[in-house]
């Protein structure tokens, strides 16, 4: 099984100009070690992640985008993998965070922890879905996470994380939500936002 | 006496020029039988059209709103049933988020001419007061003169960052 912050500390050694969706647990964590303009949070409307990134990859198809998802926030929404192949946007990386739990709501179990969402991604139509469950496979399967053509779709098993109530408030801000614009679109007289993040 | 014929008929091909008249480049769709002919097969033809059909309605929103990042305009198109399905995808990302999400919402039902708020069928009536609690701007449309609503529509939506619903009264042809 896998430490989810072990492996979000190699996603931030590797990631540079990627578009990173990431959403509840996943994202609190991700934003304390990772801060920067190019990460985009979804809120209040659980599973929509990959519906968000999925736009994201449509407008931007030269940059990668990386969905870090739930497996509680994919089950409400796993339609979205039938719609993401069709689609099929070459830069589009599914990353599921499997701990079978509803960790940002106590902790509560799936209602089945034993479901394979790679095997669903697959009969979906990913081009390509990897399981990962150890830490030397999590660490060989990073260069092609991050450079292969998608949609690519990742199940990770990790050990569930920290419970109790996290503060999503400045994630949320829109502030942040400007920034990202800016990122992705700088203005033409070549000012930046530059005001904290935080 | 001279009949006002644009008062009867509501054409597909006149929303879609609306839409191309707003940069409207998406289509993000779950069919409905209301605009399943004269416009959801309408758009599906159109070349110059993107059309993503999805599995449910509040995918829709999510996409639209990653689309709006790339200064790329859609229009979310589902009937009422979809629009209340996907009640706290609008209610987080179009309104709490402030983005210019733009539903064209299918009336099953309502009856040409009849106010949506006086239409026999409860889902239908309901629709505008949600819409008017979420403080979303909204248009019905049902006839030809109706269609010059939704370009200006569009263009405040994207401009202000806000959510915006056009309400599709009657079926087009």
């Amino acid at each position: 099984m896998l430490d989810r912050m072990k492996c979000l500390g190699l996603f931030r050694e590797r990631i540079t100009e990627e578009i990173v969706v990431a959403t509840y647990s996943t994202a609190t964590d991700w934003l304390a070690i990772s801060d920067r303009p190019l990460n985009y949070f979804s809120f209040g409307a659980m599973g929509l992640a990959s519906s968000h990134g999925l736009g994201l990859a449509i407008a931007h198809p030269g940059r990668r985008v990386l969905v870090f998802d739930g497996d509680g926030s994919l089950l409400m929404n796993l339609g979205a993998l039938v719609t993401t192949t069709a689609v099929a946007p070459h830069n589009f990386v599914h990353i599921v965070w499997h701990n079978g739990t509803y960790e940002a709501n106590g902790g509560h179990p799936l209602p089945s922890t034993s479901v394979r969402f790679a095997d669903l991604a697959l009969a979906a139509g990913y081009r390509k879905t990897m399981h990962i469950s150890d830490m030397p496979t999590f660490e060989s399967s990073l260069d092609a996470i991050l450079s292969e053509s998608g949609p690519l779709f990742v199940e990770l098993i990790v050990e569930q994380g920290q419970l109790g109530p996290r503060s999503y408030a400045d994630m949320y801000s829109a502030k942040r939500r400007e920034a990202f614009r800016q990122a992705l679109n700088p203005p033409s007289d070549g000012s930046r936002f530059a005001g904290p993040l935080q | 006496m001279v009949r006002d014929l644009a008062a009867d008929v509501l054409h597909g091909t006149s929303i879609i020029d609306a839409m191309k008249a707003a940069d409207v480049s998406h289509i993000l769709a779950v069919p409905d039988l209301h605009t399943s002919s004269g416009l959801l097969a309408r758009i599906a033809d159109d070349r110059t059209l993107q059309l993503i059909r999805v599995c449910k309605e509040d995918e829709t929103i999510g996409i639209s709103a990653g689309l709006s990042y790339g200064s790329i305009r859609s229009i979310c198109l589902f009937q009422y049933t979809g629009f209340l399905f996907a009640m706290n995808a609008i209610r987080a990302v179009a309104v709490e988020q402030s983005m210019p999400i733009c539903m064209m919402i299918g009336l099953l039902g309502k009856e040409p001419g009849v106010a949506p708020t006086e239409s026999a069928r409860f889902g239908v009536r309901i629709v505008e007061p949600i819409l008017d609690q979420l403080g979303i701007e909204h248009h019905l449309i049902e006839n030809e003169t109706d269609v010059g609503a939704i370009p200006p529509a569009i263009e405040t939506a994207y401009g202000k960052h806000r959510p915006m619903a056009l309400l599709i009264g009657r079926r087009p042809v």
